[in-house]
């Protein structure tokens, strides 16, 4: 289990316990968390479930892919270097505590 | 004043995204969605991919949990048919009798599978794979099926055959035409795919009819072609593609041609009614203004959107860059633009080692690219196509040109 706490746009603050296996965007969608799109619904397709980590927190994130890498390259708000797809951040204990900030837009 | 009252007929990523928008947007009068299906609204591309596999079950198929629905005041109504609008009176009958009043109503009504008219179609063990329902019952056979036989080459049946071959099942594929995805692909592209197919083990029978289906107590036993060749069947899937579901608009004196004509702000002939999504026919920006309809996820959200801000009193034509994607065993197409029609093409990237792109020109035009285990050509491209500005042919297949930095110089 990861407890993941979202940071909307506007600063509004959720903290979720996620199960292992569950993905950042999932948990978010489920939970009625604003902000996350997943238009692809979780293929890595889309890039409309942009999120920003915290800066100091990019190795609890997981090692970013590829696929990941270069679908980045398309987000609707722009890219920084902690933006991740919340599709691809899977829970797992090593995620505990994670923060992510949700962009102004999605699409 | 709250505002009217919008009824959206059908409750798939058209239907879902509308009545999503309109809250997220502020929309305070009531949203009436109505489902002919039993189930929460869900997203239907993983049906055919993770879904039927087994990877993921029922719950990361919805779009959102039951809650969503009462927290956004959107009256979620399961099992309702629309059959008929009442223009003048703005009212919707559903199939139990019962009328609701609409100030606006949305037609997303979606495509339903195309059943060709051959002997042996009622059999038992003759599956579709688009609704879930169709495709829980596609997956329980699948574990037990022997022979397999595909009728349509295109992305549905291939995503299937990908799956029923990582069960190691026998999968033989008829298409009439003479290659796979035909009608979205460049030749390049659809070869590529023929062969990943075939090394997977898949056998094709391409420019092959099918004279019947044969049974044999009431169930499917073999597929007859009309060169006389007989397939062993026990399970056969039709996906020849589909019809859209344009009946309850054609019935109301709305403008039909292969769907619902609508104009580029996503409106019929009636101001109160609109429709989005597979159903409906627009004048694509894409395509010089050609009506087209478009079967996509893309298409469906994004042409709940421009209604939504129609509705939110922002109109603005519908001017978004179509896009497309699939999943077939270990490759990932990703389409940007519309190909359609295309004389030219350029292949970016190495064909035999899997990972490349086609660079499809209409009249010299870039109109469309493909890409195939290429994630980055493709965000790429839909930057590229969505400002219009154009890479040439010879630039197109120089490994050397930096496609990434005409992109981002290019869409300033």
């Amino acid at each position: 289990m990861a407890r993941v706490t979202y940071i909307s746009h506007d600063g509004k603050e959720t903290t979720l316990d996620i199960a292992d296996g569950t993905t950042v965007m999932q948990a978010a969608v489920f939970n009625g968390i604003d902000g996350i799109t997943a238009e692809c619904g979780g293929s890595c397709m889309c890039a409309t479930c942009h999120v920003y980590v915290q800066e100091d927190q990019m190795a609890k994130a997981g090692r970013m892919g590829a696929d990941e890498d270069a679908m980045l390259e398309g987000t609707a708000s722009p890219r920084q270097p902690n933006s991740r797809l919340s599709c691809q951040l899977t829970a797992s204990p090593a995620m505990d505590g994670l923060i992510v900030r949700l962009p102004e837009t999605q699409t | 004043m709250a505002r009217e009252p919008v009824i959206i007929v059908g409750a798939s990523h058209a239907g879902f995204q509308l009545a999503a928008s309109l809250r997220q947007q502020g929309y305070d009068g009531a949203i009436a969605m109505l489902s002919d299906e039993p189930l929460l609204p869900y997203q239907r591309p993983p049906l055919s991919k993770d879904y039927l596999s087994g990877k993921i079950g029922l719950d990361l198929l919805l779009m959102r949990p039951e809650a969503f629905y009462e927290d956004q005041r959107i009256d979620y109504l399961t099992g309702a048919r629309a059959v008929s609008i009442d223009r003048a009176g703005r009212t919707v009958r559903l199939a139990t009798g019962e009328r609701l009043n609409y100030g606006h109503l949305v037609l997303a009504t979606g495509a339903r599978n195309r059943v060709p008219p051959l002997p042996g179609i009622e059999l038992d063990g003759v599956c579709y794979l688009r609704s879930h329902a169709e495709t829980g019952d596609l997956r329980d056979r699948l574990a037990v099926a022997q022979n397999i036989v595909v009728i349509g080459a295109g992305f549905i049946g291939l995503e299937f055959a990908a799956v029923a071959r990582a069960k190691d099942k026998p999968v033989r594929i008829v298409e009439l035409t003479e290659r796979a995805m035909g009608r979205v692909l460049s030749v390049t592209g659809s070869h590529f795919f023929a062969e990943a197919h075939r090394a997977a083990g898949v056998e094709f029978h391409f420019s092959e009819s099918v004279a019947r289906i044969g049974g044999n107590n009431g169930r499917v036993d073999h597929v007859a072609l009309g060169s006389g060749a007989r397939l062993p069947a026990d399970l056969v899937l039709i996906s020849i593609g589909v019809v859209p579901n344009s009946e309850l608009a054609g019935d109301a004196g709305l403008a039909v041609a292969n769907g619902i004509v609508v104009d580029e702000e996503l409106s019929t002939a009636d101001p109160a009614i609109s429709a989005i999504g597979d159903c409906a026919v627009f004048p694509n920006r894409h395509m010089n203004g050609t009506p087209t309809r478009l079967e996509a996820v893309q298409n469906a959200a994004d042409h709940a959107r421009c209604v939504a801000n129609r509705l939110m009193d922002e109109a603005h034509p519908y001017t978004a860059l179509p896009w497309f994607w699939s999943e077939q065993g270990p490759i990932r197409l990703q389409i940007a633009g519309l190909t359609t029609g295309h004389d030219q093409t350029v292949a970016r990237g190495n064909v035999e080692s899997g990972e490349f792109s086609v660079f499809c020109y209409r009249g010299g035009e870039l109109v469309g690219i493909e890409s195939v285990n290429r994630p980055a050509d493709h965000m790429q491209a839909r930057r590229l196509l969505t400002s219009g500005r154009q890479v040439s042919p010879a630039e197109a297949a120089d490994p050397s040109f930096d496609l990434r930095a005409a992109a981002a110089a290019r869409r300033a």
